[in-house]
Parts: C-alpha cells; structure tokens; sequence
C-alpha cells in the first residue's frame, strides 16, 4: 500500500495552501483535485481580493491561483494529482481515490480536507429550466471557457458572489437586468453593490422570484415584492425579459468525506449546513483528519487561505516538522481573527461560537 | 439608502467631501468606503501616510486631506473601486474626476463620454482627458473626466457609446 | 456567444475541434469542456427530465448536479459540464435514464 505523511482533498485555495504550509516544513505531501487543474474557485475570480497583504488582497483570483500553483509545483515534497477524485475514506485510515480511470489506494498518516462547498439551489415554478444555472457555473462558462450564458440576465442574491457575478456579466458584455434579493439589506460588501448600481444596474431587496417561464429555455421571470414576513405581495409583480436566471443564494459545506470519516457533524446555519466539529487547529473529532476551507463552513477565499495554512502548520506540527511552529501558527490564528473581527465577520463568529460549544479542544 | 439600493446617502457623501478650499488646491482622494469589512490595501498603497485608522483593517479609512496629492495609487489598488481622485485646480470652469474603470473597451483620448452618477444615471457628456492604464498586472485604469465643478463629487461612472460602422 | 475582448481576461483557446450534436457537426476548442462548446453554439438543452421530460440544461458546471447528463460516444450519463471536448466526438441528448449496450 502507498503511503503519504499528508493528503490533501481538494486544490482550491484552502488546500493549496495547506499542501505549501506542509510541505515547506518538510511533510511528503499528496494533492489531489477532481478538476484537470489546481485553483478551484480562484481561476474564475476576475476582481480584486480585499484583505491585507498578507491574504494577497489587491491581486485578482486568477493570479493569486498561478502564484500558488507555482509554489506548489516549485516544492518536491508535494505529488499533485489532478482529475483525481477520491472516493472514500476507509475505517483503518486507507483512503480510495479514482484518476485517469485506474482505482488507488493511499495511506496517508494525516488528512487534510478542503473538499470547498457547492451551491444552493431556490424552489420556484419552472427552476428547473435550461438558461437557469448556479452563480459558480456562469464563472465557469464566462471566466474559465469565455462563453457568454446569455444576453440579459435577472440576478437572484445580493451577497458577495451575486454582487460579483453580476460585475463580471457586465465585463464580459452581458446585460444585468437586475439583481433581487430577498433579504431586507444587501448582504454583499456595498462598495460592490455600488460600483453596479453606478452603472446603472437596478438592486431590489425584499424581492423574490415568483416563476421562471419559457417553452425549451428561460424566456423570462416574473419577481415580487416581499413583505415584513417575506410573503409575495400581491400586485407588485414585474414581468422581466431574460434568458438567464443566475441563482447566487448561498453555498453549502461538500462534507462528504467528513461524514465518511466518521467526523462528529454539527448543523451550523451561519456556515451553510452540516460541518464538523473541529478544534482551533482545525482538526475534527477524528484524530489526523483536518478541515479546512468552505468545507468546515463557508466563508470567502481569504479567509479560506488563512485556514489552510493553520491547517498546514497544524498538521506538520503533529508529524513533528517545523521550527518556528508555535509562532507561525499563532501568527496564522492571529490573521484569521483579524479578517474575522469586523461587523463583516460576526456570522462567522457566532457560527465558530456554536461548533465551539463545548469550549475548545487543543491537540496534544 | 446604501445598504437597500447601493447608491451612498447625500450625508455619506458629505462625510467624504473635502472642503471647498482643499478642492481648489489641487488632486485629492475621495474614499467612498462607508462599510466596515476587512480590507486595508489602500492604506498599504499609500506612500503619503495620508490614510489613516487602519491599526484594524476592519475599519474605515480616514483620509489626511493635507498629506494627500491625489496620486490615484489607492484608486487603483482598492478592490471596491470605491477611491476616486478630484482635481477641481484643472480650469476655472472644469474640474477633472479620475474614476476607476474596468471594463472593454476603454475610452480614447479626446472621446465624449456619457458620465453617469452613483445611480448610474445619464449627467450628459463630458471629455475624456487621460487614460491612465494600472499595467500588466493591475489591469484597473484611471480614466480622467473633465466636468463642470459643480458635477465633480457628482459624476462617478462612464458609459461609452459609439457608432459602430457596419461593413 | 465567445467573448472576444474582455478586461481583465485573455483567452487562449486551443486548436479547433470538430464534434457530433444529435449528428450535426459543430466546432469547439481543445481544453474546452462539452457543454462550453454547445453553449458557444447556441445550444442549451442538454438532456431531459425522467418523469416529466421538462428540458434541462448545464447548472453548476463542476460535476455536482446531474443537470447535464449526455450520451457521449455511445455511453449514457457523462456529465458533459466536465467531461473535455475531444476531436470527433458524439454527442447526443439522452431519452430517459440511458441504457449500456455494451
């Protein structure tokens, strides 16, 4: 049987850097991602990150991913493997994995999860038809392939990734013709919801999608107004002509393999579902096996770095590698309180507060 | 309201607004950031020291209208595209505002623009002075607008239109 | 439709490929996955509901939701949002839950 000191699951930004922060203190590192290329949800960020310096903020996604995929393939302690994607996690620690069409089994004496989150889907008449796609997947298609999804699109969600995305429907030529959200507020960063509305995009809060409509694709969707108990109002109904519905309404931890691996799971709304009970270092409640990233409750991709290498540092520490660890994971835990300490971090905050319930647990 | 409509209040603005003074004296920043959220790469960019508060990246910038020469370092560093640079010293009747801009094509040189406000409505067409390009890696640009004053804290986006010549 | 010009983005498309949709040829590009290619051409209906037979297109174009089922060279359910475009392939809208004839 192969063996592997670490195992990464997942390369997007959480998992990268975890495989970094492992492998440049010295741990033999395994990397695998089911997509044919490393950066998972970076590749389709066009926009700036914010943050500090530290968290690459003011560089774009797409080139935070190539500085980290050179890091990663700069490093001989690391073997990455992409369109890997792993299949199961085995009760005396052997973990399967399916790439290239061929079964494999590793060993790995610690694992790092960074599975990352999917999205959320909205119940409305006719959601189910062509034209109506998840907010990542018009990433994909703009970003990734340069396909346009449409000519005009009804933006559903006024969060940071609904925000976002409608920006870049607009770089790439596309025409928002709104975006709705049922929430009272904007729940996004509103220097994002300026820089659209400023351009000339209408954003409606307490407003819902009532049906979409359309014979083989969207040809339409009809939204409302909601009141103080987020019931459609009646009469407030508007008719807009579009040919995509962009839902951009949350995300949901992929915690698959946590559940596999027998991690005790907890349901936290403020981190989109079920995740696993962790302690600081991000380890859960089966020993080796670490989360970090959207898969231990989603957040955004600064915080999502930060957490990758705090479990980085964590698991080197554990397998006895690093110098300086105490300090480079205080500093880690210090960034990520930093990020989460504004009015902006609250949720997370009271989300870390619940799956802390039981006061935390330190690795001995 | 900001956080119903993402258009800044009349007050919030006022908050921002250098003085009349500061304006005639030259370039100067105007930080439209009226939320706290984790992010300080203006105050990173700033080689004045002129932004100030930022000890906790959570917090707002405040800027030093004396430190300040309206560079545009910070216009084109900030991620929200929230920083844009008056210069009301431009003429006696025009003032120039640098707004941040990404999207294609750019405006040229000389081109008449539709200048919008932060409603992204139409303020009519105005002179585009300057396209001041972030480079390779930044890829956000400045483009200079030259405006009568009294639509320099108003005007905040462009569109372009143009005649596309069919065969 | 292909974005030509873009802001911040420059794509490099790889080299032009041929392929089968329900038997018309259609032209993609290497490293492009199977429903960007028909997207680029138009087509958005990519397979049917089993019960009510409603069309269904691509929705999270990473391997998640099953929106996007296709048969492809013969074999049913390939997840055409992942699945690269490859010269010469057949593609095909898939009638119901598939069948392997082989």
């Amino acid at each position: 049987m192969r063996e592997t000191e670490v195992l990464v699951v997942g390369g997007g930004p959480a998992g990268m850097v975890a495989a970094i922060e492992a492998a440049e203190r010295g741990a033999k590192v395994v990397l695998t991602e089911r997509d044919d290329r490393l950066g998972g949800q970076l590749i389709k960020q066009t926009h700036k990150f914010f943050g500090s310096q530290k968290q690459y903020a003011g560089s774009r996604g797409i080139d935070i991913s190539k500085l980290l995929e050179e890091k990663l393939s700069n490093n001989p302690n690391i073997e990455i493997l992409t369109e890997t994607t792993v299949l199961g996690i085995y009760e005396d620690g052997v973990v399967t994995m399916e790439g290239a069409n061929k079964h494999l089994k590793l060993k790995p004496k610690r694992t790092i999860l960074a599975t990352g989150a999917s999205e959320k889907f909205l119940p409305f008449a006719n959601n189910d038809l062509p034209g109506i796609y998840g907010a990542g997947a018009v990433q994909t298609l703009m970003n990734v392939y340069g396909v346009t999804p449409g000519q005009r699109v009804l933006m559903v969600g006024a969060g940071n990734i609904g925000l976002i995305v409608s920006y870049q429907l607009m770089q790439s030529g596309v025409e928002v013709a709104a975006i709705i959200d049922a929430a009272p507020k904007i729940g996004g960063y509103l220097v994002h919801a300026s820089k659209i509305r400023r351009a000339g995009v209408p954003i409606f809060t307490s407003h819902t999608i009532l049906n979409a409509y359309g014979q083989e694709f969207v040809e339409g969707a009809i939204v409302a107004s909601l009141d103080d108990k987020w019931q459609p109002i009646l009469g407030t109904e508007k008719d807009l002509a579009v040919d995509v519905i962009c839902l951009a309404v949350g995300l949901s931890p992929l915690t698959e393999l946590c559940w596999q691996a027998g991690c005790e799971m907890k349901y936290i709304p403020e981190f989109g579902g079920y995740v696993p009970r962790k302690n600081e270092f991000l380890e859960t409640t089966v020993p080796g096996v670490y989360v970090c990233g959207d898969a231990g409750g989603v957040e955004e991709a600064s915080a999502a770095m930060v957490e990758g290498r705090v479990a980085g540092i964590s698991v080197a520490a554990s397998l006895g590698f690093g110098l300086n660890i105490v300090q480079d994971l205080e500093a880690a835990l210090k960034d990520l309180d930093q990020l989460r300490s504004g009015p902006a971090g609250e949720k997370i905050l009271k989300g870390l507060e619940k799956l802390f319930a039981r006061g935390k647990q330190h690795v001995s | 309201m900001l956080a119903k409509t993402g258009i800044p209040t009349v007050e919030q603005v006022c908050q921002v607004s250098p003085s009349q003074e500061r304006l005639a004296a030259g370039p100067v920043a105007v930080i439209e950031c009226f939320q706290e959220i984790p992010c300080n790469p203006c105050w990173e960019a700033c080689a004045k020291g002129a932004i100030l508060g930022m000890d906790d990246m959570n917090n707002i910038p405040q800027l030093d209208l004396d430190k300040c020469n309206g560079c545009g370092t910070c216009a084109l560093k900030c991620p929200g595209l929230a920083i844009f640079i008056i210069d009301s010293s431009y003429s006696s009747t025009e003032a120039v505002v640098r707004l941040p801009y990404e999207f294609y094509p750019l405006p040229e040189v000389d081109e008449e623009v539709i200048g919008l406000n932060r409603a992204g409505e139409k303020l009519g067409k105005f002179k585009v002075i300057k396209v001041q390009k972030g480079g390779k890696q930044n890829k956000t640009a400045l483009i200079w607008i030259a405006v009568p004053h009294e639509l320099a804290m108003e005007l905040r986006n462009i569109r372009i239109e143009r005649v596309v010549n069919v065969g | 439709m292909r974005i030509e010009n873009h802001p911040i983005l420059i794509f490099d498309r790889g080299k032009i490929l041929s392929f089968f949709f329900n038997g018309e040829v259609i032209k993609g590009y290497e490293g492009e996955s199977i429903a960007a290619a028909l997207h680029a051409a138009g087509i958005k209906v990519l397979s049917h509901s089993h019960e009510l037979h409603h069309p269904r297109g691509l929705f999270c174009a990473i391997g998640n939701c099953s929106s996007c089922l296709m048969v492809v060279d013969g074999q049913p359910n390939v997840r055409v949002c992942v699945e690269k475009l490859r010269e010469g392939m057949r593609v095909e809208t898939q009638k119901g839950k598939g069948c392997l004839t082989q």
